[in-house]
């Protein structure tokens, strides 16, 4: 008998943690990190009597994002409380946005391998993080960090239009290069600045219901989130196949042991008995304000990707790569800025940078070196101060601790031996050493002097110019 | 002469003056309330150390001819529910018998900036969720005119300190009429401003779309000078309003004439005791007689304020004392297993019943399926009590009506009945609900000696109508006298 066919159904819920100095309702800082309870203050605490100031910024930002995605900006706007009690929400409420979001009605286009594709986005609304809570095992107490607590988010709310694992990287992708762009956050899984938490069904293939679905949390990676896909169309497939009902509940993904659990049904569903928070006014955002985010509004990937190929003449497939990241683009613009060579700016990005992001297992975002170092390492190549050897070994100096080429050579003394009397000395020795290669040379072996040039450099330590050694062994040997 | 006889501004001109000290002024203060505060219990927390302190600080300023602010070396008394930085701050609720804030409120923030000296916290309802201050958890304060009495609430004990001389002026707070009802009940005069005119920030919340601080004074005079203090815009408040028009004395004038006074009948009708409404009428006629226009009118929609009041009131209350759970500050019970039990015991036994009655009642109008139905038909029908007054103050300049249904009722009557008590704010909430700034001057007093109140309201930033009228009248009828007597 043939087996019913199959198809999932997802829609994701992206928490992305802005890039805004300070917090969303008071002054304290954002910065990731420091002391427990050291960014905090009466607001972000909770304590009796403070009361929330909203952070213009965030605003701007969301609306950044909204314009990028393609949504309608609500120009009434307000924030609401969602209350449910946890010690890691201060005042037991989160300060959200319910019934008027920012940001409606939205889409992003992604390519797959299935072919473009435009993915709608429902909503996307602003509100407050939560602190953490530590659990101490020993002591049988929890102990709460407020640090984060108001760090501004937004939450972008897709459509259900996502259908495997491939859309749905292609979608975050796509969100954090729009975001990344905008410079509204640097989008990095792995320490939370994005979330992704996945709503997934499945349903027989053609019909129209959507079946019951759950919604998977704890996803820190794009290969984590595949996993889970994976995992829950299996899971929830096996359910139908076998007759049972899926149940609607909150599951938590466990990238270790590559299966879910179940944290919470449907049934203990908290009431959050939303509301309009009379602490905050309501928001209005006149056409001017609009019009300024607009003017604000970045050059987005495709733009850039056309201008690298009018502009710089460098290969589709470096452009490709080159805008994928914001850093990797500003880097790529800034240092050709400076040294006006695209095409060996764009050699070292496309090589060298790559092998050691990956072999360092670096994002592009956390890529330290900076323009003007990585134009003078081409400048010392280019004065032939360096070998290209040299230069490499330089330059993963330079990856690594964001070194000054220039300085880091000097103090090192990498610098090619550009006196020709030492040069022709070495070259002297090395063709004295090999009588048999000399003779191959002279007897009409072109090639032979490869290995003479080889030798010469070896003796040098590298710090010769191998152009110069070729000719001084021609001039030496004719 | 005995100082505490003495009005706000009369005792600020004598210290300033060099006539009387910071220190003396403090000490008359203190004499008083070891008299009364056994017997009338006014006070959560006394202060008698810092306040001796910082009047031998500000003494020190005045002598050195540095400036000391409009109301150096006066003491004032606080509600317990504003913080004061260093000072327990209770809400007169045992959930924060522990609680001491890091920062003031800025409206304590600009009274000690202007040189005033803070004697303590004074008793309220719990949360400021009551109208007798029976619902403290530290004990009821007596009213002064009759210690079987209540003094009115929430700034009960407030009212009461001003009314018996235990300080010489106060802050309280109103979200319903809890300034304004328990002046009238204590005879002394109370103001609550248009929404945003005092910072809230520091003001641990209550119904935060409604609430305000204002003063709480023996005459109109001290009321507008207090209300210029604290009248200040703030950054910290998001709903603070930035106003030009707060040199409020400046409206002290005794003619009202052509002041349009309108007389909603809708006030007069069942429920209001026939010596109140005497009292009220001839305050009425006084302010005629001395040049004022006033007539009746219908206000409509009055019987709809009570539903609507506690509808929203009691939803804001859900939420914002949803932070007292024991985790981070205030009380938290003892043998709790786990999160949960933590969370129920502490605030099973830390909060009171009425404020327990209230959470539930705001619980219920906020949840899923009943929000439409209660929370957001009330904030329609708030918006609607609004537009009456819109209309009516296209005719009038001020409305005027009684505070409250009747006079001080006994210790006790009210808590047995909540509804009954509920009804006695039916002519205070409006005020609330539309924003609007409204006074109570005492007008009177009924057979059995207790004060009658007069309100008066008035459209949103027309505080100095008002304030004139108010002083008018209390010129008329030549002072209160409040505070010498009792």
């Amino acid at each position: 008998m043939m087996g019913k066919q199959y198809e999932t159904v997802i829609g994701l819920e992206v928490h992305v943690e802005l890039a805004t100095k300070t917090k969303i309702f008071c002054g304290c800082s954002t910065a990731f990190g420091g002391e427990p309870n050291t960014h905090t203050c009466p607001v972000c605490t909770g304590m009796p009597g403070s009361l929330p100031v909203l952070n213009k910024q965030v605003l701007d930002y969301a609306i950044a994002v909204g314009l990028a995605a393609n949504c309608e900006i609500t120009r009434y706007c307000k924030f609401d409380r969602k209350n449910y009690f946890y010690p890691d929400n201060p005042q037991n409420y989160q300060i959200s946005q319910l019934y008027l979001p920012i940001c409606r009605n939205g889409w992003v286009e992604v390519e797959t391998s299935g072919g473009k594709k435009k993915i709608g986005i429902h909503e996307i609304h602003m509100e407050e993080d939560a602190g953490k809570l530590i659990h101490d095992d020993w002591e049988d107490v929890s102990l709460v960090d407020y640090n984060r607590s108001g760090v501004p988010l937004i939450e972008i709310v897709s459509r259900p239009d996502m259908r495997n694992a491939e859309e749905v990287i292609a979608y975050l992708e796509k969100l954090r290069l729009i975001i990344q762009y905008l410079g509204a956050s640097d989008c990095k899984l792995q320490e939370g600045s994005m979330r992704a938490d996945i709503n997934l069904s499945v349903r027989e293939a053609g019909t129209e219901k959507l079946g019951t679905r759950t919604e998977m949390k704890n996803l820190n990676s794009f290969r984590a989130i595949a996993r889970a896909i994976q995992g829950e169309t299996e899971r929830q497939t096996e359910l139908l196949e076998a007759g049972k009902e899926v149940v609607q509940e909150t599951r938590r993904w466990d990238d270790a042991k590559e299966c879910s659990y179940a944290m919470r049904s449907k049934e203990d569903a908290q009431d959050y008995r939303y509301f309009p928070d009379p602490d905050l006014t309501p928001v209005r955002i006149d056409d001017a304000w609009l019009e300024r985010i607009k003017a604000a509004q970045p050059e987005f990937r495709t733009e850039k990707m056309a201008r690298y190929r009018e502009e710089f003449g460098i290969p589709d497939y470096d452009i490709e790569i080159i805008t994928n990241s914001k850093r990797m683009a500003d880097l790529f613009e800034e240092t050709t800025a400076i040294c006006g060579q695209p095409k060996k700016v764009s050699n070292w990005l496309m090589g060298e940078t790559l092998r050691l992001m990956k072999e360092t297992e670096t994002d592009a975002e956390d890529i330290r070196f900076s323009p003007e170092n990585l134009a003078k390492l081409i400048a010392l190549v280019d004065e032939k101060a360096v070998s290209t050897n040299v230069a490499k070994e330089v330059f993963e100096k330079m990856f690594l601790e964001n070194v000054d080429p220039r300085a880091y050579v000097e103090e090192n003394g990498l610098k090619a031996v550009s006196d020709e009397g030492a040069l022709r000395k070495t070259v002297e020795e090395v063709i004295a050493a090999n009588p048999r290669s000399v003779e191959d040379y002279r007897g009409g072996k072109e090639k032979a002097i490869g290995f003479l040039v080889g030798q010469t450099m070896k003796a040098m330590q590298g710090k010769a110019d191998p152009g110069t050694v070729n000719r001084l062994l021609k001039e030496l040997l004719s | 002469m005995n100082l505490v006889d003495l009005t706000a501004v009369e005792l600020a001109e004598k210290i300033k003056g060099g006539e009387v000290s910071a220190r003396e002024a403090l000490e008359a203060v203190f004499r008083r309330v070891e008299e009364k505060e056994e017997l009338l219990h006014c006070y959560v927390t006394l202060d008698r150390e810092g306040a001796f302190k910082r009047a031998e600080e500000i003494q020190k300023k005045i002598q050195a001819g540095e400036a000391a602010g409009a109301l150096a070396g006066v003491p004032v008394a606080i509600k317990d529910n504003l913080c004061t930085a260093g000072m327990r701050t209770t809400c007169s609720s045992r959930i924060l018998d522990n609680f001491v804030p890091a920062f003031s409120a800025r409206a304590v923030e600009d009274l000690e900036a202007a040189g005033a000296v803070i004697l303590g916290k004074t008793n309220m309802d719990e949360f400021a969720m009551g109208s007798t201050t029976e619902t403290s958890a530290f004990g009821v304060t007596r009213n002064p005119h009759d210690p079987e009495r209540v003094p009115g609430g929430s700034s009960g004990g407030s009212a009461a300190a001003v009314a018996a001389g235990e300080c010489f002026f106060a802050i309280g707070s109103d979200t319903g009429g809890s300034i304004r009802q328990p002046a009238s009940f204590c005879g002394v005069v109370g103001l609550k401003p248009t929404y945003g005119t005092v910072s809230r920030y520091g003001l641990i919340a209550y119904g935060s779309s409604l609430d305000q601080i204002g003063p709480l004074t023996r005459d109109v005079r001290d009321c507008a000078a207090v209300l210029e203090l604290i009248a200040t815009h703030d950054k910290k408040d998001s709903t603070s309003i930035k106003r030009e028009d707060t040199d409020f004395t400046s409206a002290l004038r005794t003619d009202v004439e052509g002041l349009r006074i309108g007389v909603p009948r809708d006030y007069f009708g069942e429920g209001l005791d026939k010596e109140v409404k005497a009292a009220v009428l001839k305050a009425a006629d006084t302010l005629r007689d001395a040049g004022a226009d006033v007539e009746e009118f219908d206000l409509s929609l009055v019987e709809y304020a009570i539903p609507t009041y506690y509808t929203i009131a009691a939803a804001e209350a859900s939420s914002n004392l949803e932070r007292f759970d024991g985790v981070k500050y205030g009380y938290r019970a003892e043998d709790c297993q786990g999160l949960h039990s933590m969370y129920k015991k502490t605030r099973s036994q830390g909060f009171g019943a009425e404020v327990k009655r209230r959470i539930m009642l705001g619980s219920f109008v906020l949840s899923s399926g009943y929000y439409d139905a209660y929370y957001l038909k009330a904030l329609r029908v708030k918006a609607l009590i609004k537009k009456a007054f819109d209309h009516a103050f296209r005719k009038y300049d001020v409305i005027l009506g009684p505070t409250a249904p009747t006079t001080a009722p006994r210790l006790g009557e009210s808590l047995a009945d909540p509804m009954k008590m509920y009804l006695g704010d039916i002519y205070t909430i409006s005020a609330n609900l539309a924003g609007l700034p409204a006074m109570s001057v005492p007008c009177g007093k009924d057979a059995g000696g207790l004060p009658v109140g007069l309100q008066l309201i008035g459209d949103c930033f027309q505080e100095k109508k008002l304030l004139r009228a108010a002083y008018a009248y209390e010129q008329a009828v030549g002072g209160f006298g409040t505070g010498k007597e009792a």
